[in-house]
């Protein structure tokens, strides 16, 4: 897939993301769009994990630990073939699958998550086994920067890093504001990337909406041999969306038709823009 | 019947025997730690097999999280740690990480309910069951003796759902198979046959329920039956329920909390289904533990062959409606 068709792909991503929320009149609007970009990357660039593999043992495993961004991975997971797109509509409806949280009664989903600081240390077991048994595969997870509050994150650094797991991938979607306020006055967070690297970790840094440079980063990981890879994704609470970008409302805000029709509009623009540059 | 430690092999030392016997067959085993390997015994299950035992320190959510992610890529994991960390700083891990998610981890609590006596609160779990017992999708088991033990271990390695175990340390005499040689996990053992009373027990408080049977028949002449209800969730309704059809009392002994574990399952189950059997649960009360040895504290809540036999005369006597 070309950088272009990734790009645009990423617009096509927060339309549904918007679509689907809009319907369903709940989700995690700020967060879905602030890590929407970081999935695009990983599952139509990096990870060898799809349909077609999902039962192999050999596949790569992507556990999202924040799980409430549920919505970007929903649009994702459908876009690249595991279910109908259309059963979307069901989002968080009476005894729909599809809630507001990942689950594996979802195809495509590894682990039942939601409540935070899960998905890092069952991402250090799923990647220790795979060393055990020589499995060449890599385990990613997506971290949320209010859960970085949570100990058992930093219990699970300290296990990644003693067992030297450079199979495992961590990409924080750091869009610097939690459900309170931002980070650093709810609980600051940094100097993060310092605290990362004390804990054994070798860490990158990127834009989190650049689709280009995470691509190459992702795929070059391990970023150091005999370490677990930290990817710091400087991201935007809503982005893409001009009125939610950084605006502590949208993060589970439903948007007003008028709204939501701002909302496509503003992204159908992109998406022309993208397109004559081609 | 006395229970004089040194001639008695701990359940403890019985798992950690079994681990290295199915270790050897199964590579896929894997035991896991929290700085608990000395303490869970498997120090030789450690220098025996290297490459199946994880060390993930003092750190019991990540145990139970690590845990999960091994089984989850087909790994018989078997997470280990004392009972009262496992199952309360760890809770949220084994219910999301392992039930919700449906990872098929063994999660053994050693040194279980008031093994560490004198320690203190911190150190007991007299809340494993009731707790578990509202979690969906695991099988709590507390076997009673080195039989049932080896036999609970066992069968949890093949099971392709979560289980807790739990066990103490103290050295545990094998006890009666006549009437139920074999042990299968949610089926209850009946151990001692008798029309007069029933005892409900689980794990090692089914031994002074066999010493006060003793002296009931001795010196009372009264015939009490005991059944082993290692597997608490789920219950053998069907054995339960008919052992209370004769009508006659019925006395749970637990160590655990007197709320949410074994005695509370039982009397729900009878009262729901139309049995008004004279019924006691003994167990823990709701105060502050007090401490000492665990002998010394089952004595103190009558958790004794002495304790539940004077439990067991005051439910017989006629007059007396409740415990
Ligand atoms: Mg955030």
């Amino acid at each position: 897939m070309t950088n272009q068709e990734l790009k645009l792909k990423s617009i096509e991503y927060r339309k549904k993301i918007l679509k689907y929320i809009y319907h369903a009149k709940a989700g995690h609007t700020g967060g879905s769009l602030s890590c929407v970009d970081i999935l695009n990357v990983l599952y139509n660039k990096v990870m060898n994990v799809s349909p077609a593999n999902f039962d192999d043992p050999g596949r790569d495993r992507y556990v999202q630990s924040k799980g409430h961004s549920v919505e970007a991975l929903y649009v994702v997971l459908a876009d690249v073939g595991f279910f109908p797109e259309e059963d979307l509509l069901t989002l968080c409806r009476y005894k729909s699958p599809y809630i507001g949280h990942p689950t594996r009664k979802v195809r495509g989903m590894e682990q039942n998550t939601g409540a935070l600081g899960h998905g890092l240390a069952i991402c250090a077991g799923n990647a220790l086994a795979a060393k055990k048994d020589n499995l060449p595969l890599n385990v990613y997870t997506l971290l949320g920067d209010g859960e970085m509050a949570e100990g058992s994150n930093w219990e699970a650094m300290m296990l990644a890093a003693h067992y030297k797991l450079d199979n495992l991938c961590a990409i924080l979607d750091y869009n610097k504001q939690q459900i309170t306020g931002a980070n650093a006055d709810v609980i600051g967070l940094e100097p993060l990337r310092q605290k990362v690297e004390a804990f054994g970790w070798a860490v990158k840094e990127v834009d989190g909406h650049d689709v280009e440079a995470m691509a190459d980063l992702l795929n070059n990981a391990p970023f150091e041999e005999g370490k677990p890879s930290f990817l710091i994704a400087h991201t935007i609470k809503g982005k893409g969306v001009s009125f939610m970008e950084k605006v502590l409302k949208w993060h589970h805000g439903v948007p007003s038709p008028e709204q939501y029709e701002l909302a496509l509009s503003e992204l159908d623009r992109e998406l022309e823009k993208l397109t004559v540059q081609v | 019947m006395g229970i004089a430690n040194s001639k008695y092999v701990p359940n403890l030392i019985v798992f950690s025997e079994t681990m290295q016997a199915l270790a050897e067959l199964d590579k896929d085993i894997m035991v896991v730690t929290s700085d608990s390997r000395g303490s869970g015994k498997l120090v030789p299950f450690g220098e025996q097999y290297p490459d199946q035992i994880v060390e993930v320190g003092i750190a019991e959510q990540n145990l139970v999280g690590m845990a999960a992610g091994l089984a989850s890529m087909g790994k018989k994991a078997f997470a280990v740690s004392p009972a009262c960390f496992l199952t309360a700083r760890a809770l949220e891990h084994v219910k999301n990480d392992v039930t919700y998610s449906d990872n098929p981890v063994k999660l053994i609590g050693i040194s279980a309910g008031v093994s560490y006596g004198a320690l203190g609160s911190t150190h007991h779990s007299l809340h494993d069951f009731a707790v578990l017992r509202a979690i969906h999708n695991i099988t709590v088991v507390a076997p009673c003796d080195n039989f049932e033990t080896t036999e609970a271990i066992k069968q949890a390695a093949e099971m392709d759902s979560p289980v807790y175990l739990r066990f103490g340390k103290k050295g545990m005499p094998t006890l009666n198979r006549e009437f139920d040689p074999e042990f299968k996990i949610g089926k209850g053992r009946t151990i001692r046959q008798g029309e007069n009373l029933t005892f409900i027990a689980t794990g090692e408080a089914v031994l002074p329920c066999e010493e006060a049977a003793d002296i009931l028949e001795e010196k009372h002449g009264l015939k009490a039956r005991v059944i082993s209800m290692h597997t608490v969730k789920p219950l053998d309704k069907e054995l339960i329920l008919q052992a209370a059809s004769n009508g006659q009392p019925i006395i749970t002994a637990e160590e655990h909390s007197i709320h949410g574990g074994l005695g509370e399952a039982v009397a729900s189950l009878l009262f729901q289904n139309g049995f008004r059997n004279k019924f006691k649960i003994v167990g823990l009360p709701d105060e502050y533990t007090v401490t000492g040895s665990q002998v010394e504290i089952f004595k103190h809540y009558g958790i004794s062959g002495e304790g539940l036999m004077k439990t067991a005369l005051h439910l017989c006597e006629p007059s007396n409606t409740v415990g």
